[in-house]
């Protein structure tokens, strides 16, 4: 390695040693290669790594830099891409035996964004299949491990993605979050993940879990390099009509404004002894530190917020069993062998469909059958009402709502696949906002007291205003110094 | 609230899945403890609410212009297909 | 069937002439190989949305405007699901609860009288694709996508239709608005204009509807009327015979001239309808539909009743004239450029209902005008009016105009189709005919007057048809005096 450490610098620190040409991208590509390979036997954060085309896109990466034709600050940066976008000519599974050998034909829009940015994508990452679950336990082709304990989930079910970056295989990585996919791993494995507003990152090419629910968003070391990433994807795309057509703001730009100023809402309904002790420490001193920095801590009430993860299992799961209809076996993806119409479909998707999306195939069309729409469907749909409500009131006395992302540390592995319910309950604290459809991130708020594993720090903000939100994890991110790197990998 | 296992057959059924009578009882129970969890729902005074079925708010609708744009070479559409007659999907025989 | 009363509501599937899909870019139209016309949208792929057609709302908001709908400023697509080969996604988008029209209704006559049919509701979705079958030789199906994803309008109308003449009416009032308002061809064949019918029996008198069938499966008015006769039949010996009636789909087998139950889709009828999340609610600002409104063009029943109105024409020719939007802006070009009054008009509509639409259905599908311009049809007329072409030549000039197009007066000269009216060159034919016919000539002065139809004959016969029929009655006239 030209640059001894390259590795554990951020993907800002990257971007300007590119530019200052003290390392090349295919350097740093080759180094975070062989970083996977040393790591991941172990991690299992990737599904697939595409080494050839990552190093081909490094290299074009070099010549355009001297040219003096960098794409952009990502020019260059070897990052890494949940494998629920579709990647053209690079199989997409979303951790499922259904999508097993499938080439997509074309990029998902992001994917697009990136590569027009010059990222480089090293590969596909773990993660629960079809992104249902919150350990990466779910996942079709083994789980992925935490780099702080490879006894421990990373969390779920970006799990790949947040690993990967924690582990320093990869500068930054994109995941979904539906219920609080990013921000879960993220928290567990100590970095940053952002879940921007609904309709903010294009979904098309994203392969569907819950429609009105699935958000992407970046996953990195740091506020600013999940700032860079974010602003490289967000924005309309007119193959997605639900995703909005407002301008996409620097989101660089003002990110150290630091906290002074801002109103935090403290919700009362997230500090009810839901979390375990040390994670409930360091989120209120994370508060503290807020208040130290200038910013005002506000008493704010989400009285609706208990109901979220009820309604959450049922709308998600309906919209699953409908957006899981397509795996049939007739234009791609598995077929189990049949002689009949009837056969096809039951064995196709008996094989090749894991527990939990059955279960939640199960759930969802129960949920929207004939009989029962009112009183679980819509019913739940209305509580999202009032849970959007409860913010909107919330943010007419405060800029941010503040809590704990998770309610634990990273869990063993093995230790809640028994009960889904339980599994379910990981998410209670992430779930409102994707009800809500509001912006909502992780950030480090560091160790937990005993088990030195790490903790974060939930951050929601208005609608489309990621900027706020970016601004003041920023400003806890600096006050608390650089975040320790894992170190059961080495 | 106890799913019966004539329940969950239809149900399955209806989203064709084939289960084992293992995975039947296994989903009857789990279904159940789910759908009693998800009961508490019911406390709330819904009446008068909207649904949020769209989480984008209102706005103008961002219509397509009905313009050609290029499909797919045949080759491409029917690369990941598993079985395929001539440029068709195959699938087992269609009864109608 | 006596004691009987039919009881109708029709569901109509209209394609959309639009030129992409409902959701994606792919062409509509039909006749390409097996999955040319489709792209990771239309074949369903993981990961892809959908992106409404502008057009086919702005269609919708038409038709429903013509039919006296309330155009609804938001409307919502749903999902229907169920699992077939030809379903991609397993869920076919479409609307339910909140369609863009609601209400409306088409008129038209029936026996002379004036008949309206309420509508539903009218709503956007996309058609599925195609199975095909035996497509190997185990006798497995093929699957083509082709046609999924072309936009449809779905028409419902309420059961308010009480005989199967009042259902093709129907049909044929509604597929005339459409292809006027150029939102769809109107081709039951090709099944972009496919009818499902709701049919019921209850006894005369009652006001309580019977258990309904659905009905499959009809692409031509012939077997729409099989169909809905076999089912009537059908379901009155049931009931009469003490049975109940199913509520199921049927669907018509057109070599037998029967319905019968479609059971393999009757497992699943739980469609778990939800508001698609991929689509925003579709809202059509009211300055949209007052812009539809005033672009309305007009429709065929208005416009037939101005021609009986301002034309004369008798109410056949005019409705046979406006069932068809180009037939009736081609009579109304051809009456310009003949300059004409109610006469011309009469001429003009006898026509195009008579020579033109045999040349038509000869020729089977195009143009029904063929090559024929409305100026070359007003020639024409101008050529019988000046007595220069007579029936026969009229026959002829029309025939080739039809075909190769062109000029009439050039056609008649290069054809030598003028008919002869000079009297001298008249009545030396007739002289002939006088004296190669004694015996008739006799006759026909001792009384016999019908005999100069066959007097006349033998004269045109000796001019090679070509003699002016008024010139020849009148100098034969003149030359046998009084019979
Ligand atoms: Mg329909
Ligand atoms: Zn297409």
């Amino acid at each position: 390695m030209s640059l001894p450490g390259i590795l554990d610098r951020s993907l800002t620190d990257l971007s300007r040693a590119l530019e200052r040409r003290e390392v090349s991208s295919e350097e740093v590509t080759l180094a975070s290669l062989s970083r996977i390979e040393a790591t991941d036997g172990r991690l299992h954060a990737f599904l697939r790594v595409a080494p050839e085309r990552a190093v081909a896109d490094a290299r074009a990466a070099d010549a355009r830099r001297a040219r003096g034709e960098a794409r952009s600050r990502l020019d260059g940066i070897p990052i890494a891409l949940k494998d629920i976008f579709l990647t053209r000519g690079l199989e997409t599974t979303c951790g499922s035996r259904i999508l097993e050998g499938f080439v997509p034909p074309f990029d998902a829009t992001v994917v697009e964004r990136l590569a027009a940015a010059g990222a480089v994508v090293l590969g596909k990452l773990n993660m629960d299949e079809f992104a249902m679950g919150s350990s990466n336990e779910n996942s079709a082709f083994g789980p992925c491990r935490n780099p702080w304990d490879l006894e421990r989930t990373p969390g779920g079910s970006s799990g790949g993605s947040a690993a990967a970056v924690a582990a320093r295989q990869v500068f930054g990585a994109l995941g979904t979050d539906t219920g609080g996919s990013i921000r879960q791993p993220a928290s567990l494995c100590g970095v940053v993940g952002v879940k921007p507003t609904y309709g903010r990152v294009s979904r098309y090419g994203v392969v569907a879990f819950a429609s009105s629910l699935d958000q992407v968003g970046p996953i990195a070391r740091t506020v600013p390099d999940a700032a860079t990433l974010l602003g490289a994807v967000a924005g309309h795309d007119p193959r997605d009509q639900t995703s909005s057509t407002l301008p996409v703001p620097d989101y660089l730009e003002g990110l150290e404004g630091g906290a002074r100023g801002l109103r935090i809402g403290v919700p009362r309904e997230w500090f009810q002894g839901g979390s375990e002790a040390g994670v409930e420490r360091r989120v209120r001193e994370a508060l503290a530190a807020y208040e130290a920095m200038g910013a005002t801590l506000v008493d704010v009430e989400l009285p609706h917020a208990k109901y979220g993860v009820a309604a959450y299992y049922l709308v998600a799961p309906a919209e699953a069993s409908s957006n899981l209809a397509r795996y049939d076996g007739v234009r791609f993806g598995l077929r189990a062998p049949a002689r009949t119409l009837g056969e096809m479909y039951g064995e196709t998707r008996d094989r090749g469909f894991g527990a939990e999306p059955k279960r939640r195939i199960m759930l969802g069309t129960y949920a929207l059958s004939a009989g029962y729409y009112d009183a679980y469907y819509l019913r739940a749909q209305k509580v999202r009402t009032l849970v959007r409500r409860d913010f909107d009131r919330a943010f007419e006395r405060c800029d941010l709502v503040a809590g704990p992302v998770s309610p634990t540390v990273a869990f063993r592995l093995g230790e809640k696949v028994a009960d889904p319910l339980q599994m379910y309950l990981a998410d209670v604290f992430t779930i409102s906002c994707n009800l809500a459809a509001l912006p909502g991130l992780s950030v480090p708020a560091g160790l937990h007291p005993e088990s030195g594993l790490p903790i974060g720090l939930q951050l929601v903000g208005r609608p489309f205003d990621e900027a706020t939100m970016l601004r003041a994890a920023r400003a806890l991110e600096r006050e608390m110094g650089p975040a320790p790197a894992p170190g059961a990998i080495g | 609230m106890a799913l019966s296992l004539d329940e969950v057959r239809r149900i399955a059924a209806l989203a064709r899945l084939r289960l084992s009578p293992e995975e039947e009882t296994r989903l009857a129970g789990e279904l159940s403890a789910i759908l009693d969890y998800v009961r508490q729902l019911e406390e709330l005074d819904v009446s008068g609410v909207e649904p949020m079925t769209h989480a984008l708010a209102a706005g103008e609708t961002p219509f397509r212009e009905d313009v050609l744009l290029p499909c797919l070479p045949p080759e491409e559409a029917l690369a990941n297909a598993p079985a395929r007659a001539g440029s068709c999907f195959q699938v087992p025989r269609i009864l109608e | 069937m006596s004691g009987w009363q039919l009881v109708i509501g029709l569901e109509v599937h209209a394609q959309l002439l639009t030129r992409s899909k409902i959701f994606c870019g792919c062409p509509t139209t039909f006749g390409a190989e097996p999955n040319a016309h489709v792209c990771p949208v239309c074949l369903g792929m993981p990961g892809v949305l959908p992106a409404l057609n502008r057009q086919v709302v702005e269609f919708a908001v038409r038709t429903g405007l013509a039919l006296g709908c309330a155009i609804q400023e938001k409307s919502v697509f749903a999902r229907k699901n169920y699992f077939y080969p030809d379903l991609p996604k397993g869920y076919q988008v479409s609307q339910y609860e909140l369609p863009i029209c609601q209400g409306g209704e088409v008129e038209f006559a029936l026996d002379g009288a004036e008949r309206r049919v309420r509508l539903t509701r009218i709503h956007m979705e996309e058609d599925a694709g195609k199975n095909l079958h035996g497509v190997a030789a185990d006798g497995s199906s093929g699957v083509d996508l082709n046609r999924a994803g072309v936009p449809l309008l779905e028409i419902v109308s309420e059961p308010d239709i009480r005989s199967i003449d009042e259902a093709v009416e129907y049909l044929k009032a509604l597929r005339a608005v459409l292809m006027y308002l150029g939102v769809n061809d109107g081709n039951l064949e090709e099944g972009s204009f496919r009818c499902d019918a709701n049919v019921s029996v209850m006894p005369v008198g009652s006001t309580v509807l019977g258990t309904r069938c659905e009905i499959k499966n009809m692409n031509s008015f012939r077997f729409l009327r099989q169909a809905i006769e076999y089912e009537m039949r059908r379901q009155v010996e049931i009931l009469e015979g003490g049975g109940k009636i199913v509520q199921e789909t049927r669907l018509f087998d057109p070599q037998r001239g029967e319905t019968r139950s479609m059971r393999s889709k009757e497992e699943a009828h739980d469609y778990r309808y939800f508001p698609e999340p991929d689509l925003p609610p579709v809202r059509v600002p009211a300055a949209w539909i007052e812009e539809a409104r005033r672009a309305l063009p007009e429709l065929p029943r208005a416009r037939a009743a101005r021609y009986q109105r301002d034309l004369g024409l008798s109410a056949y020719d005019a409705a046979v004239l406006t069932a068809d939007r180009r037939t009736a802006e081609f009579f109304d070009a051809a009456l310009v450029a003949r300059g004409g009054g109610a006469e011309a008009a009469k001429r003009i509509a006898n026509l195009i209902n008579g020579e033109v639409a045999r040349l038509a259905n000869e020729a089977g599908s195009g143009a029904p005008q063929g090559k024929l311009a409305p100026a070359a049809l007003a020639g024409v007329v101008r050529l019988v009016d000046e007595g220069v072409i007579g029936g026969p030549g009229v026959r002829q000039v029309i025939e080739e105009l039809f075909r190769e197009g062109g000029d009439p007066q050039a056609i008649v000269a290069a054809r030598g189709l003028a008919q002869v009216s000079d009297e001298s060159a008249v009545e030396a034919a007739a002289d002939a005919v006088i004296a190669a016919s004694p015996d008739e000539v006799a006759r026909y002065r001792a009384g016999n007057a019908k005999l100069l139809g066959f007097l006349v004959g033998q004269v045109m016969k000796g001019m090679k048809g070509k003699g002016n029929p008024a010139v020849v009655n009148a100098v034969l006239r003149r030359k046998l005096g009084s019979p």
